[in-house]
């Protein structure tokens, strides 16, 4: 290697570096504050003590274990709910010929672009009629028929083959048994990239959240830590660095952990 | 089986996918399109059919020109930035770099968070004084900046949220498509004499047009869905001066509660996103080198 390459490396292992700096510091900032008294909030001591009163004096101040329990509530029927009714979709647009399939597809698709976090202003209403704002439900109903999540399972059950699917009829399977027997195996990976991708995605949405929810019942940690740090707090930044964390934390330690299944799953099923 | 059987057996199994889809994205869109010409009702007055009465309307709102003229602005920089910045980013970790490791997971998290908590923990970053963007500024003499309270630097300083939220998302696309590219093309390219920047232009660049493509779609739908920050970070302010179209929206139908004006922000907000998806299926499709 010449020398103009070498430093040529050089300073691009610099230069990624220092974006790599920049990238984590405000994140390293917020730990930093959350993790000492708020008297070195903003003043840098390698000496100073380390506590844990921050994120004691966030949880007793907002009920969080509560905001936690509606999230996973939340994602949880979310994740359900998609499962079910795009397997049935996308088996029925992959396996089936029926008059008209194209064009609902393409009505399918049209969500892509047309997503429900888009139409507040209506989806309100209807909640509103259907006597549901303020539940758990409201927040998770408008997301369950996903266009991408049928597309991509569409996508995954058409490169089954055909044999398996005669042999499972062959031996005796109902339609929705060569489904659960042969169709949903075989696309195990694909549900499990599609169900990571779905979970952190709306363990992290906010907007649709904040407008069907109104109280602590209800309200998942997102719009939770949104309440807290606006009203209670003053601003307490070492408290809310600690709420924040604590809001973050479980998708965040999943992600440390897993993190190869995560960027997997993106991959595989990128968009939501 | 036949092909009665077979219809009715695949409406069964589209049933709950066409209720839910038609219910909160096709009828919602439709009535969106109609409740635009009416008036919004209020107390005992109900709603009249106006036509045109909250587009004329529209025109003369200077909060939307500014909505609109922002959101193009966001849109102008984050895209470009979030999307060039992930390029780097994967550039970066696919080559031998000690401790690529770590730098790829620092790149990465960002997108991990909620976005309250990212719009939570810049907040605090911006800080006028003792936020540590003023500290590391006051190092080089720089006088203390409100990034966030003022009308030059709001929205800019919002934007650089979005593109630190972003970037790494979209990097571990180009990661993953950079690692598709055989390592003889190098070797080629090297035997001809080729610059590494050469290579760069001529070989890596175009084997990634999908991958830019498909990260362009998501970057131009995320500049106009994703306003959590500036809810929590501006309201929109100083001065509507980070007011997005889609957080205007939804001031107008939840602060004000005026849902027709609100539903004629909405079909302007969802014509502009069929033009994009028109633009992305008709004119960037026959762009792009696909092997």
């Amino acid at each position: 290697m010449s020398f103009a390459d070498r430093s040529a490396g050089a300073i691009e292992t610099v230069g990624a570096w220092l974006l790599g700096l920049i990238w984590i510091l405000p994140l390293a900032y917020a730990v930093w504050t959350a993790f000492h008294p708020s008297a070195y909030a903003t003043r840098f001591d390698l000496l100073a003590p380390l506590t844990l009163a921050n994120f004691v004096a966030a949880w007793e101040a907002a009920p969080f274990g509560r905001y936690l329990l509606n999230t996973t509530a939340i994602v949880t029927m979310i994740l359900a709910g998609q499962f079910l009714v795009c397997t049935l979709a996308a088996y029925a647009f992959a396996r089936y010929s029926f008059p008209g399939k194209s064009l609902l597809f393409a009505l399918v698709l049209m969500q892509l672009m047309v997503m429900p976090d888009i139409l507040i202003v209506e989806n309100y209403r209807t909640m509103f009629g259907l006597g549901l704002v303020d539940t758990i439900g409201a927040v998770a109903l408008p997301y369950m028929a996903s266009a991408f999540g049928i597309f991509l399972l569409r996508q995954t059950f058409m490169t089954v083959p055909k044999e398996l699917e005669e042999a499972a009829i062959v031996e005796g399977c109902s339609t929705l048994g060569v489904l659960w027997r042969v169709y949903v195996p075989l696309a195990r990976p694909v549900f499990v990239a599609y169900g990571l991708v779905s979970v952190s995605h709306h363990w992290n949405n906010f907007l649709w959240p904040l407008i069907v929810t109104n109280s602590v019942e209800t309200r998942p940690l997102t719009v939770g830590l949104a309440v807290f740090s606006s009203t209670d707090q003053g601003i307490d930044w070492s408290i809310i660095s600690a709420a924040t964390l604590m809001t973050a934390a479980p998708l965040l330690v999943a992600f440390l952990i897993f993190q190869r299944a995560f960027v997997q799953s993106f991959l595989r099923a990128g968009i939501r | 089986m036949s092909r009665l059987r077979a219809s009715i057996h695949a409406s069964l199994l589209l049933l709950p996918a066409v209720v839910l889809l038609a219910a909160f994205t096709h009828v919602p869109a439709v009535r969106t399109f109609i409740g635009a010409l009416y008036t919004t009702p209020r107390g005992n007055r109900p709603e009249v059919f106006i036509g045109l009465g909250n587009y004329r309307h529209l025109l003369d709102d200077p909060v939307f020109w500014q909505a609109m003229a922002n959101n193009v602005w966001y849109a102008a920089l984050t895209i470009p930035l979030s999307v060039i910045l992930a390029l780097v980013m994967a550039l970066a970790v696919d080559a031998r770099l000690p401790g690529r490791a770590a730098l790829r997971m620092a790149y990465f998290t960002p997108t991990v968070l909620p976005m309250i908590a990212v719009a939570n923990i810049w907040l605090f970053f911006y800080t006028p004084g003792y936020g540590l963007l003023d500290q590391v500024l006051g190092l080089f003499g720089v006088a203390q900046t409100n990034w966030l309270g003022s009308r030059d630097t709001a929205l800019n300083a919002v934007i650089a949220v979005a593109v630190w939220k972003e970037a790494g998302f979209f990097m571990i696309f180009y990661l993953a498509a950079l690692q598709t590219i055989p390592h003889d093309l190098r070797e080629a390219a090297a035997i001809e004499g080729a610059s590494r920047f050469t290579f760069f232009r001529r070989v890596t660049l175009p084997l990634l047009m999908p991958t830019t493509l498909f990260v362009l779609v998501n970057a131009v739908i995320g500049a106009f869905r994703l306003v959590d920050h500036i809810v929590v970070m501006t309201r929109g302010g100083p001065d509507n001066a980070t007011a997005l179209l889609l957080y205007y929206i939804y001031e107008i139908g939840f602060r004000f509660w005026d849902s027709a004006y609100a539903a004629t922000l909405t079909t302007v907000l969802l014509a502009i996103l069929a033009v994009l998806a028109a633009v992305q299926f008709l004119f960037l499709e026959r762009r792009i080198h696909y092997r």
